[in-house]
């Protein structure tokens, strides 16, 4: 089975410094499914998913792989080409709603202005689309926040809005990247059941980046643990939890603490499991060889 | 209300640095040594006749009479009278102001015009080698002054390629059907455009010898503000949408670092106009700053005093119109 999104042998380095920081990454997400993407801080979470949106850092170079989004290879089509293919078939989630709307736009242009200069739509019909999601995502008196600066709203209401912007267009499938740690932890859970809603009621795919395994659990079908950029576990959630195969993934669900005992205390993931994982990790590196040249 | 409020304050402080100026620039002439007496008789006057045109013109009381006078006659909008011209000071510099002004702001628009076009292309060309010759450009820029960019445009466009006007604002020969000093205005507004055509071509070296400065000043700080924001979460999430670099720098990135330009732009400018008294020397353009070097030769202290008022009443003007633009651009301030 294909799925609207096919990430197969992905690996990407530092230009400067040969640092592999993804190594060959798999990960496939079927239409309408939602997978999590953990792993611990520097893991190479975002990167995959700034990887699958194009927006890679212009340091970081793919070395080999494919990113096939509905079928297309992102890597293989001209760079105008594949911005225009990733803006109709994909949307971002950002983790920080303060800093994910540009502050001299009002709302409105900033929800329609793909729409309309990627998708071709007229302006009156991007317009009452904007004003449709708004709704979709709760945000009271549509109309008036459409005029307004991001300055003037709190940071539940711009996620909320940036949430409702990425699922103007239908896109198939989304990259949420962390889109709730910058928030209050009363508004987290908000957030997440809008965006578990939102993507059930769209059937969209959903590549979710998280440290908490807590949302994985609710939110997920599949899980891909990321260790230094190399996928040491694809499962489904109801296996991981039940049975975590890697000593990682074992480490890493026994340092989250059980929601049903919240005075459980953080446990850090063993040294040992640590350095195996390292060892691992540098046996790759030492079977890898680069298969041809950088692309796009 | 906020905006109401700046104003009011600012004109305030303007008010306060006039008096300031007027007070050390009173001062400063009349300790320099250089009689204006002397320059007006001829040699051999008798010490009468130099102490009977002292007491005409009120050189014989103390700095401080003299200040009090002088100043309790600016506020009936008096000036005095040049003493080389004998005419009244406040017509003789508002006579020049449009001269100088028409060609200040040329070289605004020119220096904004090279230094947003260059800040631009040195951002979406960021890394490669063109960005390095933008660079380059920007420090030659810097680091040569306005006189010696009009110097070497001279021997350009005046010696080597003489396609433009090298002296003077508008040729001798031509019958000017001007009501107003505002000669570029005018002209355009009248559709006289082969008025125009002439002014232009004796403006555009001093203006661009004014400008190249101010461009390259622009251009580095635009291009350094642009650079940052180009890799903001916003402009991130823009190219996420499917929109292209040049677009991303043009409306997300560009309306942020234009603001914080601004200011220091506005600071510059008033460096601008300041140049211009050397520059209309060099081109011989009728302007403010020409007068100032001939009453500055002449110590025509009256004179000297009025045009120095008006550079100070400009610089101040300058900085309250970036201040209530930058006020006016900020979405955060707008809606305070
Ligand atoms: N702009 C960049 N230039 C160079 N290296 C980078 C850049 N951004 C990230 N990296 C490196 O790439 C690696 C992966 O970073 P990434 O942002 O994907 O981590 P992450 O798993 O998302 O972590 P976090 O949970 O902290 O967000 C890290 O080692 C990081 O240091
Ligand atoms: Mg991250």
């Amino acid at each position: 089975m294909s799925g609207f999104l096919e990430i197969r042998g992905l690996s990407a380095r530092l230009a400067g410094t040969g640092q592999r920081l993804l190594r060959s990454v798999d990960i496939s997400l079927p239409a309408g499914s939602v997978r999590g993407l953990v792993g611990e801080s520097g893991a190479g979470k975002s990167m995959i998913g700034k990887a699958v949106l194009g927006v890679l850092p212009k340091a970081v170079e793919i070395v080999e792989g494919e990113i096939l989004l509905d079928e297309q290879d992102l890597l293989k089509v001209p760079p105008a080409e594949r911005r225009r293919l990733i803006g109709a078939k994909a949307a971002l989630i950002p983790q920080d709603p303060l800093t994910a709307l540009n502050p001299s736009r009002r709302i409105g242009p900033q929800i329609t202005d793909r729409l309309v200069d990627i998708l071709g739509w007229e302006k009156a019909r991007a317009a009452s689309r904007a004003l449709e999601v708004l709704v979709e995502v709760s945000i009271p008196e549509p109309e008036r926040v459409m005029r307004l600066y991001p300055h003037e709203l709190s940071g539940g209401m711009r996620q909320r809005i940036l949430i409702a912007s990425a699922f103007a267009a239908e896109p198939k499938l989304i990259v949420a990247d962390e889109p709730t740690t910058a928030l209050d932890v009363t508004v987290q859970k908000q957030i997440l059941k809008l965006i578990s809603q939102l993507q059930a009621r769209h059937g969209t795919a959903l590549l979710f980046v998280t440290h908490d395994l807590g949302v994985v659990s609710k939110v997920c079908d599949t899980l891909s643990v990321l260790y230094a950029g190399k996928v040491v576990e694809d499962t489904t959630v109801q296996r991981f939890f039940a049975a975590p195969q890697h000593p990682y993934s074992q480490a890493l669900l026994a340092a989250t603490p059980r929601h049903t005992d919240p005075a459980a205390s953080l446990q850090p993931v063993p040294q040992a499991v640590i350095d195996a994982a390292m060892a691992e990790v540098a046996a790759d590196d030492a079977a890898w060889r680069p298969q041809g040249g950088a692309h796009g | 209300m906020l905006l109401l409020r700046l104003t009011l304050s600012r004109l305030l402080t303007t008010l306060i640095t006039l008096v300031g100026v007027a007070v050390i620039v009173f001062v400063v002439i009349r300790v320099v040594p250089g009689n204006p007496i002397a320059m007006m008789l001829p040699p051999g006057a008798s010490a009468a006749d130099i102490d009977r045109l002292k007491a005409l013109y009120g050189l014989d009381k103390s700095i401080a009479e003299q200040f009090l006078i002088w100043f309790g006659n600016v506020l009936h909008g008096d000036f005095g009278t040049s003493i080389t011209t004998r005419q009244p000071v406040l017509s003789l510099v508002l006579d020049r102001l449009p001269a100088t002004l028409e060609l200040s702001i040329m070289a605004l628009v020119i220096a904004v015009i090279i230094g947003v076009t260059l800040a631009i292309l040195g951002t979406r060309l960021r890394g490669r080698k063109a960005e390095a010759g933008i660079d380059v450009a920007n420090g030659i820029g810097l680091s040569v002054p306005d006189f010696l960019w009009g110097l070497a445009l001279i021997l350009l466009f005046g010696v080597i390629w003489p396609v433009f006007q090298i002296s003077g604002r508008v040729s001798p020969r031509l019958e000017l059907p001007f009501t107003s000093q505002f000669y570029l205005f005018e002209s355009i507004v009248r559709l006289r455009f082969d008025l125009t055509a002439d002014l232009l071509s004796h403006m555009f070296m001093p203006a661009l010898a004014l400008a190249l400065p101010l461009a390259a000043i622009i251009s580095q700080l635009l291009k350094q503000s642009l650079k940052e924001t180009v890799n903001l979460d916003y402009s991130v999430l823009a190219r996420t949408k499917g929109y292209s670099e040049t677009r991303v720098i043009l409306s997300e990135a560009l309306p942020n670092s234009i603001l914080p330009t601004l200011t220091l732009v506005g600071v510059q400018f008033t460096f601008l106009i300041g140049g211009t008294i050397i520059v209309e020397r060099l081109f011989s353009y009728e302007g403010l700053g020409n007068m100032a070097i001939d009453a500055v030769i002449n110590r025509d202290l009256p004179l000297i005093q009025g045009i120095v008022i008006l550079f100070a009443i400009l610089f101040t003007f300058v900085n309250l119109a970036v201040d209530m633009t930058y006020a006016f651009l900020n979405p955060k301030l707008r809606h305070a």
